[in-house]
C-alpha cells in the first residue's frame, strides 16, 4: 500500500495570478479613496478668520441699556439685554428655512418674513412654523467688554436661564 | 476655379435629399445624429398624439439651453459685487443680451415642465414595462438632473429673488438627517449663501452638470433605441413601418421649428425676472422658492419640513418603484391601461382638484394640530401625525377609485398617479398665486 502525501496543498490556496489581481483591484480602490478623500477635502468649505464666524468685541456693558436689542449685522446677531440685565447672543438665522430675522421693536419680537414665524425677545418660538428656539452664541465679559464668538451657533428647543450671561457683580 | 466648382458642386450633391427608401435608409444609419433613430419606424409610433412629441421638445429645449447658455457665459461674472451688475449690463448694454437672458431662462422654466409631461406620458402609456423598466428610472434620474441645473442657475443672477430661493432652498438640507447640515455646509462652501456658494454653484451649472447630463442623455437615448423605441401595443400581425426620412425626420423639424417660435415670441415679449440686488439682511417677504419646488414648500407650511422632505422622497421612490406596482404588461402602449384606466385617470384628477385645495384651506384657518396634541413634541403632533394622514388618505384614493369604478389593480393605480401628479400641481399654483406677505392664504387679483 501506499500512502497519501501529507504536505498536501490547502483547498484555500490562490493561485499567482488570482493574488495579482486581487491585489492589483486593492490597490485601485485604495487609489479611489484617496482620490475622493482628496476632492473632498480640496472642495471643503474654507473658514477665513475676521469675517463671519471669528470673534466679535460687541462694546461695553453700559452701552446696552436693559431690555435692548441691539443689531451686529456683520456678526449676524443680535445682543439682546434683557430686563434683568442679562445678555443673550441670538444668531439672525430662522431656524425654519434660515431667512435673516429681523427685530420689530413696536411689537417686541424677532420676526422672520419668510414663513410668518415669531419669536420673543429671548428666541422662544411665539407662532410657527419655526420648530425651536433662535440659536445662540457664546459671550464672555471681560473687563466690561463684551464679547461674541461666532464660531459655532448653539441649538437650543427653548429659553431657559442658565443661556443668560450677567456681567460679574452685577 | 475649377476647384470652387467642384467644392459646390460636392455641396450640391450631399445637399441633395436621397431620393429612394433604400438610401434614405443608408443616410439615416451613416449619420451620427440620425443614427439615434432606427432606418424605419412603426406608423402608430409617428402618431403625433402618442406621445406629444415631449421628449424631442425636451431634447431640443436643451439644445437651445446650451447654446445660449454658453453666449451667456462670456458675459457673466461669478463673483458677489459683479454678478448682479454684469446681469445688468446684460439687460441693458449688451446687443441682444435681454434676449438671449431670456431665451435662457424661459427655456430653462419650459424645460421643467416638458420633461414632467413626458415623464406622465410615459406613465399613462405603459413606457415602464420590460425592457424599458431600467431608462423609466434613469429617465427620473435625468429628471433630478434637470432640477439640480435650474436649482443651481436660479442662484447667478445674484437678486433678491435669486438670494433667498437658494437660502431657503439649502435651509430645507437642514433637516435631513445625520448627513443634512454637512451637504448643505459643503454646496454652500460655508454655512451662508455666500460668494463661496456663488462659485460653486457657477462651476457644478456650467462645467459638471453639463458633462453628467451629456452623458446621462445620451445614455437615456441609447436605451430608447435598444428598447425598442416608443412603447407601443403588442402586435398580431405585421406593422407597417415608414422610412425616417422623411417621415420621422420632418414631424420633428417642425414640432423643432414651433417650439423655437414659440420661445422665441415668448422670450422678446416677457423679460426674465430681475430683482434687486440681493441683501443678505433683509429677506423679502413673502420669501419663495423657485416656483417648481412651490408645491415642496406649500407642504412645509403644513407640516413639520422632516415630514415634507419625507413625503416627497416616498413620491419619488414611489415613482421610480412602478415597474414593480404594476407588472401587468399587457396594456403596454395603451393610454391609461384601457377605457377604465382613463376614466380612473379622470376620476383622480377631479377628486384632487377638489381635495387638495379643500385640506390646504382647512389646515390654514381651523385645524392646528400643535395647539389640539401640546402634550406632544411638534416632530409627531406636526410631522407624523400629518405625514401618516396623507398616506392613508393616497391609500383611502387607490380602495375609491377601485371601488366606485371597479377598476384593476393597475388602471387603480393610474388614478392614484393621476391624483398626486394633480395634486402636485394644485399645491404648486397655491404657491405661485395664492400665498402673500407672510405666506397667508391671498387672492392674486
Amino acid at each position: 500500500m501506499t500512502t497519501q502525501p501529507t504536505n498536501a496543498t490547502p483547498e484555500t490556496t490562490m493561485s499567482r495570478r488570482n493574488f495579482l489581481s486581487l491585489g492589483l483591484g486593492a490597490l485601485g480602490l485604495m487609489g479611489l479613496l484617496q482620490t475622493g478623500v482628496m476632492t473632498v477635502q480640496f472642495l471643503g468649505p474654507r473658514r477665513v478668520d475676521g469675517e463671519f464666524g471669528g470673534v466679535v468685541q460687541a462694546g461695553l456693558v453700559e452701552s446696552f441699556p436693559s431690555g435692548s436689542v441691539t443689531e451686529f449685522p456683520d456678526g449676524r446677531f443680535f445682543l439682546v439685554r434683557l430686563a434683568d440685565g442679562g445678555f443673550l447672543a441670538v444668531y439672525r438665522r430662522c431656524t425654519h428655512l434660515g431667512c435673516a430675522v429681523s427685530w420689530q421693536a413696536a411689537e417686541n419680537r424677532f420676526a422672520c418674513p419668510c414663513h410668518g414665524s415669531n419669536f420673543d425677545q429671548e428666541g422662544d418660538v411665539e407662532n410657527p412654523p419655526a420648530p425651536r428656539a433662535l440659536d445662540t452664541f457664546a459671550i464672555t465679559i471681560v473687563d466690561g467688554n463684551v464679547i461674541v464668538d461666532t464660531a459655532e451657533p448653539r441649538q437650543r428647543d427653548a429659553f431657559d436661564a442658565t443661556q443668560v450671561v450677567y456681567p460679574p457683580g452685577a | 476655379m475649377s476647384w470652387l466648382s467642384n467644392a459646390f458642386d460636392r455641396l450640391r450633391f450631399r445637399a441633395r435629399p436621397p431620393s429612394d427608401d433604400r438610401s434614405r435608409m443608408r443616410a439615416v444609419a451613416n449619420n451620427l445624429i440620425l443614427h439615434l433613430h432606427p432606418t424605419r419606424v412603426p406608423v402608430p409610433a409617428l402618431r403625433f398624439t402618442h406621445t406629444w412629441g415631449l421628449g424631442g421638445i425636451s431634447a431640443f429645449l436643451t439644445v437651445i439651453l446650451v447654446i445660449t447658455g454658453v453666449l451667456l457665459m462670456f458675459r457673466y461674472d461669478a463673483s458677489v459685487e459683479r454678478a448682479y451688475t454684469s446681469i445688468q449690463t446684460l439687460e441693458t448694454v449688451v446687443p441682444f443680451g435681454a434676449l438671449i437672458r431670456n431665451l435662457h431662462h424661459w427655456s430653462a422654466n419650459l424645460l421643467v415642465i416638458t420633461v414632467l409631461l413626458h415623464l406622465v406620458r410615459v406613465f399613462l402609456t405603459g413606457g415602464f414595462f420590460r425592457d424599458r423598466r431600467g431608462n423609466w428610472i434613469f429617465g427620473l434620474f435625468l429628471l433630478l438632473i434637470v432640477l439640480a441645473f435650474n436649482f443651481t442657475g436660479y442662484l447667478l443672477p445674484w437678486d433678491q429673488l435669486a438670494f433667498w430661493a437658494i437660502t431657503v432652498g439649502t435651509g430645507l438640507l437642514d433637516y435631513v438627517p445625520v448627513v443634512g447640515v454637512l451637504v448643505a455646509n459643503f454646496l454652500l462652501g460655508g454655512r451662508e449663501v455666500g460668494q463661496a456658494a456663488l462659485r460653486n454653484f457657477y462651476a457644478l451649472h456650467v462645467a459638471v452638470l453639463p458633462v453628467v447630463l451629456m452623458l446621462a442623455l445620451s445614455y437615456h437615448f441609447w436605451r430608447v433605441r435598444k428598447d425598442g423605441g416608443v412603447a407601443l401595443p403588442d402586435q398580431t400581425g405585421p406593422v407597417e413601418k415608414l422610412t425616417t426620412i422623411p417621415h420621422l425626420v420632418g414631424i420633428e423639424l417642425g414640432i423643432a421649428l414651433v417650439t423655437l417660435t414659440a420661445i422665441m415670441l415668448f422670450a422678446m415679449l416677457i423679460p426674465a425676472p430681475l430683482e434687486a440686488m440681493a441683501n443678505p439682511a433683509h429677506p423679502p417677504n413673502p420669501a419663495k422658492a423657485a416656483w417648481y419646488f412651490l408645491g415642496v414648500q406649500e407642504l412645509l407650511l403644513h407640516m413639520h419640513p422632516l415630514a415634507a422632505l419625507a413625503l416627497s422622497t416616498i413620491g419619488l421612490l414611489g415613482l421610480a418603484t412602478v415597474p414593480f406596482w404594476d407588472r401587468d404588461d399587457s396594456a403596454i402602449g395603451i393610454g391609461g391601461r384601457s377605457a377604465r384606466g382613463r376614466k380612473a385617470a379622470w376620476l383622480g384628477v377631479a377628486l384632487s382638484l377638489l381635495l387638495t385645495p379643500l385640506l390646504v384651506i382647512i389646515d390654514e384657518w381651523w385645524l392646528d394640530l400643535p395647539t389640539l396634541l401640546p402634550g406632544l413634541p411638534t416632530l409627531v403632533s406636526n410631522g407624523l401625525i400629518p405625514l401618516s394622514l396623507t398616506l392613508a388618505g393616497l391609500a383611502g384614493v387607490y380602495w375609491l377609485i377601485r371601488r366606485v369604478l371597479r377598476t384593476r389593480h393597475n388602471e387603480a393605480l393610474v388614478g392614484l398617479f393621476s391624483f398626486t401628479m394633480s395634486a402636485l400641481v394644485v399645491l404648486t399654483l397655491i404657491g405661485i398665486f395664492f400665498r402673500g406677505p407672510n405666506m397667508a392664504l391671498v387672492w392674486p387679483w
